[in-house]
């Protein structure tokens, strides 16, 4: 946490800016301009009732709506130092992908070795040299606590680790290709309190080397892990502040409401 | 069980042991449990059937002639009985065919699942069905009176009858087997599993080769089984356009018979009830079961080897 001294000075460090961001399934506005900013090598938690569209806004960072036909983005995500629109016709969303990863709800570990997926997104990427991917996947292993209790089997099927083993794999593969942004889709929602609490530990962690945006259902965890909270209702985002500002003193009677457990 | 005795004193109610229930269900179980058992004692009376003939078959012949024996000619004065000009019809024909739906099947798999439009699976996919209906008859005038003179263009010293052309054929035959299935496989891969892919920053096609077909294996597998299984059965095609000439030889250029063919062409045929000519057909069935169950049991084991964990 952070005073807000210290953020005045850093509020020009923006890492992405979302600027009147609306979002439709078809003909569904699930997103409503949304304005907000990523602050660079930050937590930022995106907190809400179910179906209030975190999932969604968070989706639209490495562009994922794209796989689905109908769907349809207005406003810009601008990506920093690029200054590029990432919602673009012209920007790829491959390459938006390799830049910005994403750590998923439920463990999705590939049928492959534990090596192997983590040398899943170098490898997409053309990597080929053995003592590239060895040294990157040590290091993506090592960065998510994971090393030590893998480091003796990397070539056994992933599916063989426990849930909270295989999430920390899965942020293993997402660091491997060094993004700049990680995006987190509760990443904890489907795991233990033990293994939940050595997630909140890495992602804490993580935040000297990558931006990262949240999406929690559980408040004290958007409390314990970010720097930011944004407050989200039915595709709208109503509040926007440091963590410590919106859980003590929100300036919106319904986040209060929201984080007082009086709704929601 | 105690409820039952307490609620015998009283009303029966909804813990009461309903006789009738019971009766109803377990009415349900014997009859799902016949139906069952009709496929099992089905495939054992097969057996039995083709191992007592064949036994009959084997008090005249040797085992060993008849697996190293280089001719079948058991309708001629001079009879042999090897049965390796026949393996090596179906084995030739078989891998032509192969090669060709394994393959296609796969490809047409990948692009049915992973990148057609809707619209487009939608309108593909019972043109496949429908030529998986077309009845093998139909597909043996097929390789024999267009592939063949086709075939004849490329390599003109191509006989009217051959292998290579009845297995293109087949293979075709075949592909709506294998890209059905294959294509049924992929489609049950969780969508989670190729987000994960995009989210990494994969292509559709890498998504597909990396991600979607190893998680697919098992029932690719299957479909890969069920084909080989199909191409080694199959019957019409190869006796209508391979030739009926049992002839030992692993070129596919040449005209052969397959164990199916011979079988119905000794069973169209006239031969008396317990002649030896009439046992082979025994020996030659026994053969192609055991082929086709060697096949079975390896791709039992690799799909419990590689099963499906999501």
């Amino acid at each position: 946490m952070q005073t807000s001294a210290e953020i005045a000075t850093e509020s020009i460090q923006y890492k992405s800016e979302v600027k009147d961001l609306s979002f439709y399934y078809n003909t569904f506005n699930a997103l409503k301009n949304i304005n907000m900013v990523l602050h660079d090598k930050k937590i930022t938690a995106l907190i809400g009732p179910s179906g209030c569209g975190k999932s969604t806004f968070l989706r639209c960072f490495n562009r994922m709506h794209d796989l689905y036909p109908g769907n349809r983005y207005e406003g810009e995500i601008m990506l920093y130092p690029d200054d590029v629109n990432i919602l673009a016709q012209n920007v790829d969303p491959i390459e938006v992908r390799m830049r910005i990863s994403m750590v998923f709800q439920k463990p999705n570990p590939f049928p492959k070795s534990i090596y192997e997926n983590v040398a899943y997104g170098l490898r997409v990427r053309g990597v080929k040299q053995r003592a590239i991917l060895d040294e990157k996947i040590e290091t993506a292993l090592r960065n998510s606590a994971l090393w030590d209790e893998v480091k003796d089997r990397l070539h056994e099927l992933a599916f063989n680790l426990s849930g909270g083993q295989q999430q920390r794999l899965c942020i293993a593969r997402a660091l491997a290709t060094e993004p700049e942004i990680m995006l987190f889709d509760e990443p904890t929602s489907a795991l233990d309190p033990i293994a939940t609490a050595s997630i909140e530990e890495l992602i804490a962690d993580l935040k000297s080397k990558v931006t990262i945006l949240i999406v929690t259902h559980n408040m004290q965890q958007a409390a314990r892990v970010s720097d930011y909270t944004a407050y989200m209702y039915l595709g709208e985002l109503i509040e926007f502040d440091m963590t410590d500002t919106i859980f003590i003193k929100p300036k919106n009677k319904q986040t209060e409401d929201y984080i007082t457990g009086r709704f929601g | 069980m105690a409820v039952k005795s307490h609620n015998k004193v009283n009303h029966p109610g909804r813990l009461g042991y309903s006789f009738k229930r019971h009766l109803h269900e377990r009415f349900i179980e014997l009859l799902l449990f016949m139906s069952a058992l009709l496929s099992v004692a089905i495939m054992i009376a097969i057996i039995a059937m083709l191992v007592k003939e064949s036994y009959v078959f084997f008090q005249h012949v040797s085992l060993w002639d008849f697996l190293t024996d280089t001719q079948w000619t058991p309708l001629f004065d001079d009879a042999h009985y090897g049965i390796m000009p026949l393996v090596a019809g179906t084995l030739v024909s078989s891998m032509v065919a192969l090669m060709v739906a394994l393959p296609l099947g796969t490809i047409i798999a990948i692009y049915l699942s992973e990148f057609a439009p809707f619209s487009v699976r939608e309108i593909a996919k019972p043109f496949l069905e429908l030529l998986g209906g077309v009845p093998t008859v139909v597909y043996g005038y097929f390789a024999l009176l267009f592939v063949t003179p086709l075939l004849q263009i490329i390599f003109p010293e191509l006989p009217g009858f051959s292998l290579l052309s009845a297995g293109l054929v087949m293979g075709i035959m075949i592909i709506p087997y294998v890209s059905s299935m294959t294509e049924d496989a992929m489609r049950a891969v969780p969508m989670h599993l190729r987000e994960g892919s995009y989210a990494m920053g994969a292509t559709r096609f890498q998504t597909a080769i990396r991600v979607v077909m190893p998680a697919a294996f098992s029932g690719i597998a299957a479909a890969y089984i069920l084909g080989i299984s199909r191409a080694i059965g199959e019957t019409m095609v190869v006796a209508i356009a391979a030739g009926m000439q049992p002839n030992l030889t692993w070129n596919p250029m040449e005209p052969a018979a397959t164990i199916t063919a011979y079988i119905v062409q000794v069973s169209l045929g006239d031969l008396p009830h317990g002649s030896i000519g009439y046992q082979t057909i025994f020996a030659a069935g026994l053969t192609l079961l055991l082929m086709t169950l060697v096949f079975n049991i390896f791709g039992h084991m690799l799909r419990k080897r590689y099963r499906e964990i999501y």
